[in-house]
């Protein structure tokens, strides 16, 4: 591990001007601790946001606000959270492992690095890591990788499931920097790899997520998250579909779906949500609105199943949300 | 690398007794060649205001330490080799296997994706501390009832995960307890046994 120095403040001001100067925040530290481990990260200032006041959980009415500095187990156990956006919980048990769960932020959650194996590769070429080196991924074990959003520079798929719910559910995050406070949809926190795959999100120098925010609705009772993986449980989403049904009868007024393991971010499927709206609920319309799910992908030698198990896997979640699987 | 922490300075417990164990021999046998080896990042040097220790206050199984520590160190390290709680095992220390769990403040967590230095103050619970006055944890004594593990590497990680598993409230029935231990793994697949003892643990206990 490359030395650095570790500053533990107290205040979100203290964090603030810590961050500005080039320090990075460290919350659970389970990605950074690992990937510093293999000098993949070489942050050279750390800063200690744990002791910041940004853990609480609140629900008002129905919407929920959950600080950035919340455990994932604290939130999936939270009975408001389980009550109002079961969504959420299950997308948090579904993740990682419980001793995972009990150390990683809400904030670092959403932050966490890619898990394609040879971006933690220093020997191999990653344009995510280092710029301009290439992606061993393109021609290499691409089993794990994405078929939508890709591009020539980069196919890592985003790893949170959290963030697959929160983009569904039209959650917002509150952020703090240099130059004050401002709010925006969860969904716009991820950038597309395009050709600069080493910038990852739209956070400005020195922000710092303090709290996510998660408007309610008819649709967040009756909302599921399915995950697809290799093993049974502690593994990462081969597909997901998080849904969430508005139903009138049983016609679907909305629905919301967002699917992990297949995009280069948490991806939003408006035209799937388009089909479904008006809808009878059932097998015919779910399976007609999720043909719309892999417009566009770009499979490559070792993942092309994932163009098939898409659709597939939004049907299955789209009946366990409407109650009809 | 080298191991940066060999040194006792700074920890204030003494060693109550010198019983050979194992691992003293093995750090017996270890010291000649340690001792050949160039000394990579001592704690305390410094290099460019990069490198020095920090002072870190560590509760492990109730004895208050206190302790200079280098801010790379992870909190496994510290344990193993800096005060001797060799029960917590390193398996593939990047979070994947589960040996390394520990309680920090009561909750499970892997104390290889950790830096030490964040965890000043916070109470430390190892499979050292479970056993109380020569009487087994009920879940060490479960283990053994049901012959949870074969080569043992991983138990030390298994029991401390299994404690807090049943005092969550998720060892309920066998496929809860599967999900609920997923984070630990077993090479030697003692996984029937670990499920049976971590089941009954939570009935006796319940």
């Amino acid at each position: 591990m490359i030395p650095f120095t570790l500053e533990q403040v107290r205040t979100l001001e203290a964090a603030v001007r810590a961050g500005a100067d080039g320090g990075r925040y460290i919350a659970g530290g389970t990605t950074l601790v690992d990937l510093m481990r293999e000098e993949v990260e070489r942050p050279e200032h750390l800063v200690d946001i744990n002791a910041l006041p940004l853990a609480a959980i609140r629900a008002d009415g129905d919407a929920l606000a959950i600080g950035a500095l919340a455990r994932m187990s604290d939130v999936a156990a939270h009975p408001e959270v389980r009550r109002h956006q079961p969504l959420i919980a299950e997308a948090l048990v579904e993740g990682a492992s419980p001793q995972l769960r009990n150390m990683a932020s809400i904030g670092g959650n959403l932050l966490q690095r890619v898990r394609c194996p040879y971006f933690r590769m220093r020997d191999a070429a990653c344009n995510k890591r280092d710029p301009g080196s290439g992606c061993a991924a393109l021609h290499g074990i691409n089993h794990g990788h994405a078929v939508l959003g890709t591009s020539g520079y980069c196919i890592a798929t985003h790893p949170s499931d959290l963030a697959v719910a929160l983009v569904a559910l039209d959650a917002t995050m509150r952020v703090v920097g240099p130059e004050g406070e401002r709010s925006f949809a969860v969904e716009e926190l991820y950038r597309l790899p395009g050709d600069t795959p080493h910038l990852e999100h739209t956070l400005r120098p020195g922000e710092l997520i303090v709290e996510v925010q998660v408007p309610g609705g008819a649709h967040a009772r009756r909302a599921r998250y399915l995950k697809v993986r290799d093993r049974a449980s502690y593994e990462f989403a081969v597909v997901s579909a998080a849904v969430a049904l508005d139903l009138a009868g049983d016609l679907v007024r909305e629905a919301r779906v967002a699917v992990g393991g297949v995009g280069t971010r948490p991806w939003r499927l408006r035209a799937v949500e388009a089909a479904l709206a008006g809808r009878r609920a059932g097998r015919e319309s779910f399976e007609a609105a999720a043909q719309l799910a892999a417009e566009g992908a770009a499979p490559r030698e070792h993942n092309a199943y994932k163009v098939e198990l898409l659709p597939r896997t939004i049907v299955r979640a789209l009946e366990m949300a409407g109650g009809t699987a | 690398m080298v191991d940066t922490g060999r040194q006792k300075a700074g920890s204030e417990r003494e060693s109550d007794d010198f019983r050979l164990s194992r691992r003293g021999v093995l750090a017996l046998a270890g010291a000649t060649s340690i001792v050949a080896l160039p000394s990579a990042a001592q704690p305390g040097s410094a290099e460019g205001g990069k490198g020095e220790t920090m002072q870190v206050t560590l509760r492990t199984n109730g004895e208050t330490h206190r302790l200079d520590l280098d801010p790379r160190q992870s909190l496994l390290d510290v344990l193993r080799d800096r005060l001797d709680l060799t029960g917590t095992k390193k398996g593939c220390n990047q979070g994947a296997c589960g040996a390394c769990t520990v309680l920090a403040n009561g909750r499970r967590i892997v104390s290889c994706l950790t830096l030490a230095a964040m965890y000043d103050g916070a109470e430390i619970t190892t499979i050292e501390g479970l056993a109380s006055q020569g009487e087994l944890h009920p879940l060490q004594a479960a283990f053994v009832e049901h012959e949870a593990l074969q080569c043992g590497f991983c138990t030390p990680g298994q029991i401390m995960s299994g404690v807090a598993c049943i005092a969550e409230g998720h060892a309920g029935s066998p496929d809860e307890i599967r999900a609920w231990m997923s984070g630990n793994i077993c090479r030697c697949a003692a996984y029937p046994g670990i499920v049976a003892a971590i089941g009954e643990a939570g009935r006796v206990r319940g």
